[in-house]
């Protein structure tokens, strides 16, 4: 068993680097997607952030809450409730959005949402209220004075996109079910895994596998370097 | 202002996504096909598709899951046609209005594999139902894929016709596809019922399981393709679905399923047009 293992591992790497289309294509779709999805989400949770930090409104409190408990939202609920509006007979069923990138798009969205709420949220209670206040009264407009507050904050929004980018690329639950898991369309890595082990076919697998591992390290070097870098400056 | 710049240029980026994401989908001809894993897993559609997609510049998306989940699918409109195997369900989608015609393109067998040491005692006379009576009779650990997939319909036929209600620590119901529900059998050194295509396609990669019925007289699996019906569903893309359900009955089809073999062994038979 262990020599099959060995043998399954270097055969993924043999396909990784032998080019293998239908290989980049998967991932290549796993990265439109997921890229699409959190740079869709984004601005609007960096608003809601703001407003969760600096608004002055009631239930303010009780959203913070639900919002982190959002956060451990299973991936296979959002699929489910996203499959029921989106299907033919569902609400949105003539919007024809099953079985699309942009269904898949959709639910990485909603999974993503609530983690940036949340980790913006965090950074932005992190400095001074006074700060957004003297901002204002400096006569800039609300979206200046985001924009002031945010350069403050750029490496918890950082962190915040790559948090939320791993959540989603890795997520197969809500993918699989409003996606499909069509080839060449909406077959994305972790689908592409979960179908290729139920075959018991490991190769494939395993090289995907990898991809998602190194991606993971080469996103979080990269954070931590900008913000050694940062540090240094000061 | 530096920050402006960034922000038409960020702003740019996320209308450039925006527009490739949506242009490229419009104008293709789609169909969405549902159709089961053992067609998809056994690597014969990869075979059949890309030349019907060629002759006829229609792109299919192969949404594959078990019969049940692709009758579903048929019913509430969200895929244009359907390659399946359960013949009373399909029987029955048609009477509903849902489907448009049931159109028999190719057949394998159902075929009953289990443990090396085979304690149940199966032997190449018993039909399928003598077999699972077997089983049950000794108790033996029997994976069933209780995913309401074209299998599992006939297996539960099977129990029904054989008046046994399969319950107890032996039956286990995994909720998988064919290929799962081998490797499950494999490894707990369990009886299974399987379709001979994904058999043949999976059997290099199990270790222990071996093939103990086939050829038996109840045991024959027929796929099936259906249009849905654009009466009850208007938005399915029926002019296309209908190509695709022709093309599968055609000599070129037939000719692509017979001769799609896995080591050297045919894995569906197309259905002769007279048999129909």
């Amino acid at each position: 068993m262990e020599d099959s293992l060995i043998q399954a591992s270097i055969n993924a790497f043999k396909l990784l680097f032998s080019g293998d289309r239908e290989l980049w294509e998967i991932i290549g779709i796993s990265f439109l997607v997921s890229f699409r999805a959190i740079l869709f989400i984004t601005p609007f949770a960096v608003i809601v952030a703001f407003a969760l930090a600096y608004g002055n409104f009631p239930g303010r409190r009780v959203l913070i809450t639900i919002v982190n408990s959002m956060v451990a939202l299973p991936a296979v609920v959002v699929g489910l409730l996203l499959y029921i509006m989106l299907y033919n007979a569902g609400p949105f069923g003539g919007w024809r959005l099953l079985f699309t990138q942009t269904a898949m798009i959709i639910g990485q969205m909603i999974l993503a949402f609530p983690i940036l709420v949340a980790m913006v949220h965090v950074s932005l209670r992190s400095i001074d209220l006074v700060a957004w206040e003297t901002a204002r009264t400096l006569g800039a407009n609300t979206a200046r004075a985001m924009f002031t507050i945010i350069r403050e904050v750029r490496f918890g929004l950082i962190a915040a996109i790559v948090t939320g980018f791993g959540r989603v690329v890795s997520e197969v639950g809500c993918s699989i079910m409003v996606g499909g898991n069509i080839l060449h369309h909406t077959r994305n890595i972790p689908t592409a895994i979960a179908l290729e082990t139920s075959k018991g076919d490991f190769e494939q697998g395993i090289a995907l596998g990898a991809v998602l591992i190194f991606l993971a390290l080469l996103l979080n070097f990269t954070v931590s370097a900008f913000r050694g870098r940062d540090r240094a400056s000061y | 202002m530096n920050l402006k710049r960034k922000s038409i240029l960020l702003a740019g980026i996320f209308l450039a996504f925006n527009a490739t994401a949506w242009t490229a989908v419009a104008q293709e001809n789609v169909i969405r096909l549902a159709t089961t894993t053992s067609t998809d897993n056994s690597g014969l559609l990869r075979q059949l598709l890309p030349v019907f997609e060629q002759t006829y510049g229609i792109t299919v998306h192969t949404i594959v899951g078990g019969t049940g989940r692709a009758l579903n699918h048929a019913r509430s409109g969200d895929v244009d046609v359907i390659l399946v195997h359960a013949r009373e369900a399909e029987l029955k989608l048609i009477e509903e209005g849902f489907g448009v015609s049931r159109n028999e393109v190719m057949y394998n067998e159902f075929v009953i594999v289990g443990p090396g040491d085979n304690s149940a005692g199966i032997e190449s006379g018993d039909g399928l139902g003598g077999a699972l009576t077997k089983v049950s009779a000794a108790g033996a650990l029997f994976i069933s894929r209780g995913d309401d997939s074209g299998t599992h319909k006939k297996e539960l036929s099977l129990w029904q016709d054989a008046g046994i209600v399969p319950d107890g620590t032996w039956y286990r119901e995994v909720g998988q596809g064919m290929g799962k529900a081998l490797q499950i059998a494999d490894q707990l050194g369990a009886y299974t019922m399987s379709d001979k295509g994904t058999w043949l396609f999976t059997k290099n990669r199990l270790l222990s399981l071996k093939l103990l019925l086939e050829g038996a007289s109840d045991g024959r699996n027929v796929y099936s393709a259906i249009a849905v019906n654009p009466e009850k569903h208007s938005n399915v893309n029926y002019a296309s679905a209908g190509l695709l359900v022709e093309w599968l009955q055609s000599p070129q089809a037939r000719e692509l399923i017979a001769n799609y073999k896995i080591g050297g062994e045919t894995l569906f038979y197309p259905v002769a047009t007279s048999e129909q």
